[in-house]
C-alpha cells in the first residue's frame, strides 16, 4: 500500500518536472534567443539559421565605438536613461511613501474622501492626456529634453499609493502609540520608526520607481520627438529596429538590449524577496 | 423564498435567482441610487448655506480686526500676534490679484469663445488688417489654470476667516497664542499630514488635474487635424460624444468594433493569465518538488527584462521570416519559402497577441499566486485529506475559492491594466493588420492604441478625447466598486 502509494507521488512528480522543464524553456527560449543573436556574426537580420554560424563580440563594441549622433547614440541614450531614473526614483520614492504614510497612519479631515479622489486619479492611465501634458511642457519650455521626463515620471508618482498603503496598515499601531508616550513627533515616527520597520515596501518602490523609465516608451516618444541625443534607450531601441534602421543595426539592437537588461534583471532578482513582500503585503489582506 | 431554502439550490440555479433578483430589485436599487444622489447634492447646498451663515455671524459678531480680513486675508491674523503668517496669507492675496489681472484675465474672459478665429477683417487707421487668430489651446489652458487657481485661493481664503475666528475666540477666553517656531512645529506633528501631501498635492494638480481638465473640455470640442496647433478651434457641445455612437457611420463602427474587441482582449487575457499561473505557481510549490527557487526565478526572469526589450525582440521573432517561421520551416511544418503570417493576417494576429500575453502576463502571476498559496492554512488540507478528498476535490473546493477570494481585487486591477495594454499591442503589432473599413484603426487596435495613434499620427485630439473620456470612466467605476467592496477598505484598522 505504502509502496503503491510512494511510486503514484514518484510518477506525479516526475510529470511535474517534466511539465515546468518543457515551460520553463517556453519561457527562457526568447531571452535565450536575444543573447544568441547579439553575439551573432552574421550581417543579416533575418537569418536561416537557428543557431548562429558565426561568433563575435563586435556588436557590443560597435555600440560604444561607433558612434553616429544624429542616428544611433548608444552611450549617451543609456546615460540619459539613467539620469533620469535616478531623479525620478529618488523624487517618486519620496511622494509614494509620503502619501501613503500620511493615508495609512494620520488622521484628518475628509479623509476618507482625499483618498478616494485620489484612488480615482490614479485609476486615470496619464498618457491619456498626453496632449495636454506636452502643451503644459512646451509652455514651460521642458519638451525636447529629459527634465521634462523626469518631471511626468515623478509628478504623478504620489497616486500609486495603494500598495505601500496597505502595507503600512499592517505596521502594528502599537509601535506609534509607544514613540508618542516616549515623546516624539509624527515626523520622528515616519522615518525613525516606520520606514525602518518597513525596508519590504521601501525596497520594492524604489526598484519600480528606477526601473520605470527604462521601459517607459510614450512619454518618451511624445516628449523627444526627433532630439536623438536626448533619446532614452526604450525609443533609442525602438528605434534601431524601425524600418529605416534594423537591416543595419538589428544585432547591436540585441546587443543593447541584452546590455539594458541584465543589470535591471539582477538588481530585481535580488531584490525579488522584497518584490514578493511588497505585492503581498498589500494584497494578502484582499 | 428563504434561506434554508436557498443554500439547498444549486450553483447555477443560485446565479439565475440572483439574476432574477436583480432585475425585480432593479426599480427600487434605482430609485435607491437616485434618491441617494439627490440627498448627497441637498447635503452639500445646505453645507454651503450653513457655511456662509458661520461666516456672516463670524463678520457681524467679529471684533474690527476679523471684519477687516473679510477683505485684506491675513490683517487680523498680523493684528492678533501672529505676524509672519498673516503676511503670508497678505502675500497670497497679492499674488493672486496679480496674477488674475496681469495675466489670466486676458485668456479667462475669451474662455466662452475660446477667442476669435479672425477671418473677419478688422480696420486699423481705415486700413483692411487681417487680425492673427487666437490660439484657442492656449486660452483653455490658461483658463483652466485660472480656475484651479482661484478654487486654491477661495480655500485658503476660508481658512484665513478660519483662523481668525479662532484666534478671536482665544483671545476672548485668555488662551495662549502659538508663535511661528510654535506654529512650523505643529506642522512635523499635529498637522503633519499638511507637510506630507502639500508638495505631492500641487505636482498632482499642475500634471495630472490640469491636464485631465484640459482632455474633458477638448472632448467637446472640434480642435482636429482641420485645426492646427496654435489656432482657433469652438465648442461644439457633445457633437463628439453623437459622433461615435451613432452620428458618423464610420467612427461609431469603429468605436463598436474596437469595444467588442478590447473586451475581449481584456477578459481572455486576464483569465487565461490567472489560470495559467495559478496552476504553474501550485505545480512549483507542490510537496516534494525540488528546486523551487529555481524553477520560480527562470519565470520570473521574464518580469524583469524591461517589457519593450521583449515585446520588441518577439515582434522580430513573429515576422514573416523570423526565428519561428526559420523553426517551422527546419522542422518542415511549413515548405522553404512558406510562413505563417503570425501578425500580419486578422485573426492570426489576435490569437498570437493573446499567446505573447500569456507569455508576458503569467510570471506576475506566479509571483503573486506563490506568496498567497504559502499562506492557506495547512490544516484545512489536513483535515480534507483525512475526510477522503482527492487532489482535484482540494483544488476545487480550498485552493481555488481561496486564492479567487484574496485575488479578486488584484484580477480586476489586471483587466484594467490589460483593457490599458498599451506595450503589448503596440509593439507587437502596431495595432495592424490595417483594416480600410475603420477609421484609422486595425483589427488588433484596442481603444488605448487608437487614441495615440489619433493623437500623434492625425492629430484627431477632440476624438481621442473623447475616447480617452469614455475608457476613464468604465475603468473608474469598475475599480471604485471594487475597492469599496474588498475588505481592506473596510478593515483597514484589521492590524492596528
Amino acid at each position: 500500500m505504502i509502496k503503491s502509494y510512494k511510486l503514484r507521488r514518484n510518477i506525479s512528480n516526475t510529470i511535474i518536472y517534466v511539465i515546468l522543464t518543457i515551460l520553463c524553456l517556453i519561457w527562457i527560449m526568447p531571452l535565450v534567443w536575444l543573447v544568441m543573436t547579439s553575439f551573432s556574426g552574421e550581417g543579416v537580420v533575418y537569418s536561416t539559421n537557428l543557431i548562429p554560424s558565426s561568433w563575435t563580440f563586435d556588436n557590443y563594441v560597435k555600440l560604444f565605438t561607433e558612434i553616429d549622433p544624429s542616428k544611433v547614440n548608444y552611450p549617451r541614450w543609456f546615460l540619459n536613461t539613467f539620469i533620469v531614473a535616478c531623479f525620478s526614483c529618488v523624487i517618486s520614492t519620496l511622494s509614494i511613501l509620503m502619501v501613503s504614510y500620511t493615508f495609512s497612519r494620520l488622521r484628518f479631515k475628509s479623509r476618507k474622501k482625499i483618498i478616494n479622489v485620489g484612488f480615482i486619479l490614479g485609476m486615470f492611465p496619464g498618457f491619456l492626456t498626453m496632449v495636454a501634458i506636452y502643451y503644459l511642457l512646451k509652455i514651460m519650455g521642458l519638451t525636447q529634453s529629459i527634465v521634462g521626463l523626469i518631471v511626468v515620471y515623478s509628478a504623478g508618482a504620489g497616486l500609486g499609493f495603494a500598495i505601500s498603503k496597505g502595507f503600512f496598515d499592517t505596521v502594528p499601531r502599537a509601535l506609534d502609540e509607544a514613540a508618542t508616550i516616549d515623546g516624539a513627533t509624527r515626523n520622528q515616527i515616519f522615518w525613525k520608526i516606520i520606514l525602518p520597520m518597513s525596508k519590504p515596501i521601501v525596497v520594492y518602490t524604489i526598484l519600480t520607481s528606477f526601473t520605470g523609465p527604462w521601459a517607459d516608451f510614450i512619454f518618451a516618444k511624445l516628449l523627444l520627438v526627433d532630439q536623438v541625443d536626448q533619446y532614452t534607450i526604450a525609443i533609442g531601441l525602438w528605434r534601431m529596429v524601425d524600418k529605416e534602421f534594423i537591416n543595419s543595426y538589428f544585432h547591436q539592437f540585441c546587443a543593447g538590449s541584452v546590455i539594458v537588461a541584465v543589470p535591471i534583471t539582477a538588481l530585481f532578482l535580488k531584490m525579488q524577496k522584497y518584490y514578493v513582500e511588497g505585492v503581498t503585503g498589500g494584497a494578502v489582506k484582499g | 423564498m428563504n434561506f434554508i431554502e436557498y443554500v439547498q439550490l444549486n450553483p447555477f440555479q443560485k446565479f439565475l435567482y440572483k439574476l432574477k433578483m436583480f432585475f425585480v430589485n432593479l426599480p427600487k436599487n434605482l430609485g435607491k441610487f437616485f434618491k441617494f444622489i439627490g440627498m448627497k447634492i441637498a447635503a452639500f447646498f445646505i453645507g454651503i448655506g450653513h457655511a456662509f451663515k458661520f461666516y456672516g455671524t463670524s463678520f457681524v459678531k467679529g471684533d474690527w480686526s476679523t471684519k477687516i480680513s473679510y477683505l485684506i486675508m491675513g490683517f487680523g491674523i498680523m493684528v492678533k500676534g501672529q505676524i509672519v503668517k498673516g503676511i503670508v496669507f497678505l502675500a497670497v492675496e497679492i499674488a493672486y490679484f496679480a496674477f488674475m489681472i496681469g495675466f489670466a484675465w486676458q485668456h479667462l474672459s475669451k474662455f466662452l469663445t475660446l477667442g476669435a478665429a479672425g477671418t473677419e477683417t478688422i480696420y486699423v487707421d481705415g486700413m483692411p488688417v487681417m487680425p492673427e487668430p487666437d490660439n484657442s489651446m492656449l486660452i483653455m489652458l490658461f483658463s483652466v489654470l485660472a480656475i484651479i487657481v482661484t478654487v486654491l485661493f477661495i480655500f485658503l481664503y476660508i481658512v484665513n476667516i478660519r483662523i481668525n475666528v479662532a484666534l478671536e475666540e482665544r483671545k476672548r477666553n485668555g488662551e495662549h497664542i502659538n508663535s511661528l517656531k510654535e506654529d512650523l512645529a505643529t506642522l512635523l506633528d499635529e498637522r503633519y499630514h499638511v507637510t506630507l501631501l502639500s508638495l505631492p498635492t500641487l505636482l498632482i494638480c499642475t500634471f495630472t488635474v490640469l491636464p485631465l481638465i484640459f482632455m474633458i473640455l477638448i472632448a467637446f470640442t472640434n480642435f482636429d487635424r482641420n485645426h492646427p496647433m496654435n489656432g482657433h478651434f469652438d465648442w461644439i457641445g457633445i457633437q463628439n460624444f453623437f459622433d461615435i455612437f451613432a452620428g458618423n457611420p464610420k467612427k461609431a463602427a469603429t468605436f463598436q468594433s474596437l469595444v467588442g474587441w478590447t473586451f475581449c482582449w481584456a477578459i481572455i487575457a486576464t483569465i487565461s493569465c490567472y489560470i495559467v499561473g495559478v496552476i504553474i505557481a501550485l505545480m512549483i510549490n507542490k510537496k516534494g518538488i525540488k528546486c523551487k527557487s529555481l524553477f520560480r526565478t527562470m519565470f520570473v526572469m521574464t518580469v524583469a527584462v524591461p517589457q519593450f526589450v521583449t515585446l520588441l525582440l518577439m515582434a522580430q521573432m513573429l515576422n514573416d521570416n523570423g526565428f519561428f517561421n526559420v523553426l517551422l520551416r527546419h522542422m518542415g511544418v511549413v515548405g522553404e519559402m512558406d510562413f505563417v503570417p503570425f501578425l500580419t493576417a486578422g485573426w492570426n494576429a489576435k490569437i498570437t497577441v493573446l499567446v505573447v500575453n500569456l507569455w508576458i502576463g503569467v510570471p506576475y502571476t506566479i509571483l503573486s499566486a506563490s506568496g498567497i498559496l504559502m499562506n492557506i492554512p495547512e490544516e484545512l488540507y489536513e483535515s480534507a485529506r483525512i475526510d477522503g478528498a482527492g487532489p482535484v476535490v482540494t483544488f476545487v473546493k480550498i485552493t481555488l475559492p481561496y486564492m479567487l477570494f484574496v485575488m479578486t481585487p488584484a484580477l480586476i486591477q489586471q483587466f484594467i491594466g490589460n483593457i490599458n495594454n498599451f506595450n503589448v499591442i503596440y509593439f507587437l503589432t502596431g495595432g495592424g493588420p490595417n483594416d480600410p473599413y475603420l477609421y484609422n484603426a486595425g483589427e488588433t487596435d484596442l481603444l488605448v492604441t487608437w487614441l495615440f495613434k489619433l493623437t500623434t499620427g492625425r492629430n484627431d485630439y477632440s476624438l481621442a478625447a473623447t475616447i480617452g473620456i469614455l475608457v476613464f470612466i468604465f475603468c473608474a467605476t469598475l475599480s471604485l466598486i471594487t475597492f469599496n467592496m474588498t475588505r481592506s477598505s473596510k478593515d483597514e484598522e484589521a492590524f492596528s
